[in-house]
């Protein structure tokens, strides 16, 4: 009998270590439709390199990705803003933002008669977008496009019908460049437009804006060159009137780098210096400071290193700006917080 | 038989009965039935309970709140009750007229064999996903209305005293008239193969009497046939306001999504449906979360009143002399 025990005991023994090892990892993730593309080809190729680890991430939505989080459901989620004190005071345990790409909103526009690029000054785009500026040849427009001649037609403007992370970038550039439209719209995934028809998606808005003459809508900067949209420039905190291209948006990272806070929850839309593009952010990982499960959390790590120093290379290959040398330093160093 | 009733008379009874299928046939049934009612009451359930932080907080005025302010945690119903009822409202004024129209002719005035093969391709109309009349309504009907039929009701009927009010303004293509003819189009082959089908119940000596009688070809059918399938037809039009009540992605893309209320057919509009399926899945807080959970419950008793008053008016025809379909 208890040689019997004894035996048994052993398998069991012998049977759950080897079933540990075999046992592939799974890792469910959820958030952030913008970073979708690059996502996926990270976890494919991470998986590639390491079989035995599955990272499963579902786009349903930064809204989506943080209230799952919150719940427990996924292991980490990802978000376009970063989570708000009031959401993170909700979570049983400390959340950790980590940057892992850049993205940019831009202006495109169909104005019958314009073939040539515009400037837009932040008071233009902001004027626009409050229904203050209703004409395409109102002086605020006209006065940074000498030579080019505007019509005296209503702007229309298109916005995004759904919540999104490209709304809330360009809110939140809004807010800090217009204390009107702070005080009155604010910035948010979704807000309260004082003007404007919604467009579903980026394709939603850049159709609407292709269609209907003498009208201004936002787009994200891969959409717009992956579909070869035209767009505009954007007057940048320096005073430059900069067309958004992949070294802009890095530049406003590293520009904003400095000032970082250390639990990277910054917004770097309107960062000081010339070559920056105004209309930049960043998107993130929520990963919770504290995974009991010791595999996960060693899995977890080991892919943000992995995504801080290869990963990167992905980036322009699909069109999103790399992280800046100084945020990749700083991320390094916060990667040991996860206990 | 004797006073001491024997034990298995009472199993035996029910083997009996069981074997015949009435009890089970019974059962069975109504346990669906109930499983439906179940279902919907539950569904009612969780949308009651999710929403209450936004009842809570807005109470009756939610109904008649025009803004909505995810910002700053203010949100109101009205714009969204408004469009989701015109958009409705147009879509049948178009699709009514036309769909009995063609019901008509489809039943009483076609030869059989057209007749037949017509409305067998409607009924695949009515199969087609809602997504691609999306993609029709925003590459065909929103760039008409902008160019040609915009311009052309703006100026014939924008001065006229009452109407005009419904006719002026300027026109982007997309809004609540592009959304009412899009919903139209989805919804007429539903009234056209209801009311066909009801139109080719009605007895031949209804129509061989009134003939008889004197009158035209169409008096008869007008005057005769019609009224007799008044309430299947009637049937048919609340099915269709049914489907444009709910209908969500169609919509979406051709309404303009602007949740404001305005007079004009032109302006841009935002309806239920479209409302919850743009926001929901980004929708972070718990209060705005709630305020959109509430706008579903406002739209099922909307929904259900509407298909109150439909039984109602069904049932006041039937008692005017209409024949119960």
């Amino acid at each position: 009998m208890r040689k019997m025990l004894v035996v048994l005991s052993l398998l069991l023994a012998a049977a759950s270590t080897a079933g540990a090892q075999s046992n592939p990892l799974l890792l469910n993730a959820a958030g952030a439709t913008f970073p979708y593309p690059i996502y996926s080809k990270w976890f494919d190729v991470y998986h590639t390199a390491h079989p035995n680890i599955q990272i499963n991430y579902q786009s349903i939505g930064s809204g989506g990705g943080i209230r799952q989080l919150l719940a427990g459901t996924v292991d980490f989620g990802a978000s376009d803003g970063p989570m708000s004190d009031d959401q993170l005071a909700q979570s049983k345990v400390k959340i950790l933002h980590f940057p892992t790409v850049l993205g940019a909103v831009i202006p495109t526009y169909n104005v019958p008669g314009v073939s040539t690029g515009l400037n837009f000054t932040q008071k233009a785009i902001a004027g626009i977008y409050l229904g203050t500026i209703t004409k395409w040849n109102d002086p605020e427009i006209a006065n940074a496009n000498k030579g080019v001649t505007l019509p005296n037609t209503d702007i229309v403007v298109v916005h995004r019908s759904d919540g999104s992370g490209t709304s809330y970038i360009f809110t939140d550039f809004l807010s800090k460049v217009s204390d009107d439209w702070k005080n009155k719209v604010g910035k948010g995934t979704s807000v309260n437009w004082p003007v404007g028809l919604g467009g579903k998606g980026n394709e939603g808005v850049s159709g609407l804006v292709k269609q209907t003459p003498n009208s201004i809508g936002y787009v994200e900067l891969i959409y717009a060159v992956q579909n070869d949209i035209p767009y505009g420039k954007v007057q940048n905190a320096a005073g430059k009137f900069v067309k958004a291209d992949l070294a802009g948006v890095t530049a406003a990272a590293s520009s904003a780098a400095k000032d970082m806070p250390d639990d990277f929850r910054v917004s770097i839309t309107n960062a000081p210096g010339a070559t920056v593009y105004p209309i930049s952010s960043f998107t993130w990982l929520l990963i919770p400071a504290q995974i009991p499960d010791a595999g996960k959390r060693d899995a977890i790590k080991d892919f943000l290193k992995w995504m801080l120093v290869d990963g990167q290379k992905y980036n322009e290959g699909l069109s999103y700006a790399q992280l800046p040398k100084i945020v990749i330093g700083k991320e390094s160093k916060a990667i040991a917080l996860i206990q | 038989m004797d006073g001491a009733a024997p034990p298995e008379a009472g199993p035996r009874a029910l083997i009996d009965s069981l074997r015949h299928g009435d009890e089970i046939a019974h059962i069975i049934t109504l346990t669906f039935a109930a499983g439906i009612l179940l279902i919907t009451s539950l569904l009612v359930y969780e949308l009651w309970v999710n929403s209450h932080l936004s009842r809570a907080k807005f109470g009756w005025g939610f109904f008649w709140t025009r803004v909505w302010d995810p910002n700053f945690d203010n949100f109101g119903a009205a714009p969204f009750i408004y469009g989701t009822l015109v958009t409705s409202i147009v879509s049948l004024a178009i699709a009514v007229p036309l769909g009995l129209a063609a019901a008509i002719f489809l039943s009483e005035l076609a030869p059989r064999k057209l007749s037949d093969t017509i409305s067998f391709l409607i009924d695949l109309l009515a199969a087609v996903p809602s997504v691609i009349y999306g993609l029709l309504g925003i590459f065909i009907v929103v760039p008409l209305m902008r160019t040609t039929i915009g311009p052309m009701l703006i100026g014939s009927l924008g001065h006229v005293p009452i109407i005009g009010q419904f006719f002026k303004g300027p026109n982007y293509g997309v809004g609540f008239l592009t959304a009412g003819i899009v919903l139209a189009i989805m919804v007429v082959p539903f009234i056209i193969s209801v009311s066909r089908e009801v139109l080719l119940t009605v007895p031949r000596e209804q129509r061989e009497a009134a003939l008889s009688l004197g009158a035209t070809r169409w008096e008869a059918t007008w005057k005769v046939v019609v009224p007799w399938a008044r309430s299947g037809i009637l049937g048919s039009v609340f099915l269709a306001l049914a489907r444009a009540l709910g209908e969500t992605m169609a919509v979406t893309m051709v309404i303009g999504n602007d949740p404001k209320i305005a007079a004009s057919l032109f302006a841009p509009g935002y309806t239920i449906a479209a409302v919850i399926a743009n926001e929901f899945t980004e929708a972070t807080g718990d209060l705005y979360l709630s305020a959109l959970i509430e706008l579903g419950l406002v739209l099922f008793l909307l929904t259900f009143i509407l298909n109150g008053l439909a039984r109602l008016l069904i049932i006041a025809t039937e008692r005017g002399g209409g024949h119960p379909s």
